[in-house]
């Protein structure tokens, strides 16, 4: 996964500069390889361990105080939690954020640039009172944490 | 490239600049029900949303169903000053995409 994150970043990166565009001229990368494949098993994934097998390519994660994820823990409406995962873990190459009793767990993966600071806010649908749980990968190792929710309207429809 | 769906802000401080955007989406899981006729409502929601500062690729997502309907996002990067570029943009399921750029300030 980390390579394909560094293929997506550089394919993007070279294409703007136009060197790989010049490949792409020449019918040696067709469009369709330059947009990287989406990770369809990992989000039809039903559980955790799957779905970062699929999406992270292990399912071996750490616990890590080093992860903090905030945010309300009694939303009520579960249609839009926000959830916000900071780290201060180095070198974080991507984050993933899961709803544990959500029938598919997996809401998304984020791929950190390298300038992005590991900070990330976003609103997740959670169809139950679950565990929500960030796993960041760093190193090449997985980190996680994990934090309860509490809703009384699910928001999975 | 303008877009109606897509509110975006950039304000750099201290060294580092905090992107907001508010995308205009449905979201549709493709499990919930049409109130009236009963029948599924199909999916429709976004699949990818990257966003690039300057040409160069800062965040790049990958989402399913469950993030929210008219999703939310903030995030940071280090650098950026008044009057450069970001640009955002998201893909959905149906094929559908919109881009939109916004000013540093």
């Amino acid at each position: 996964m980390n390579a394909n994150m560094k293929r997506r970043l550089f394919l993007k990166a070279s294409l703007a500069a136009g060197a790989v565009g010049m490949a792409v001229g020449a019918g040696l990368l067709t469009p369709r390889t330059v947009l990287a494949a989406r990770n369809i098993a990992a989000f039809k994934a039903e559980t955790v361990g799957d779905a970062l097998k699929e999406g992270m390519g292990s399912d071996a994660v750490t616990d890590s105080a080093e992860i903090k994820i905030g945010g309300p823990d009694n939303p009520e409406n579960g249609a839009a939690v926000p959830v916000e995962v900071t780290t201060t873990l180095s070198g974080v190459q991507s984050i993933a954020l899961l709803v544990e009793k959500n029938i598919k767990p997996l809401c998304g993966v984020f791929y950190l640039g390298k300038r992005m600071k590991p900070e990330i806010s976003i609103r997740v649908k959670v169809g139950e009172s679950s565990d929500i749980i960030a796993v960041v990968k760093s190193g090449d190792k997985l980190y996680s944490a994990r934090k309860s929710v509490k809703v009384t309207i699910g928001g999975c429809g | 490239m303008a877009s109606k769906s897509i509110k975006l802000k950039a304000k750099a401080e201290n060294g580092e600049t905090t992107v907001k955007a508010l995308i205009k989406h449905p979201m549709e899981t493709g499990r919930r029900k049409d109130k009236e006729s009963g029948e599924l409502i199909p999916s429709h929601y976004i699949q990818e949303v990257s966003c690039s500062y300057q040409g160069e690729p800062v965040l790049t997502t990958e989402w399913g169903p469950t993030i929210s309907k008219n999703p939310f996002l903030s995030f940071k990067f280090t650098g950026g000053a008044a009057g450069e570029k970001v640009e955002l943009t998201w893909k959905d399921n149906k094929g559908g995409s919109e881009s939109k750029s916004a000013t540093i300030t």
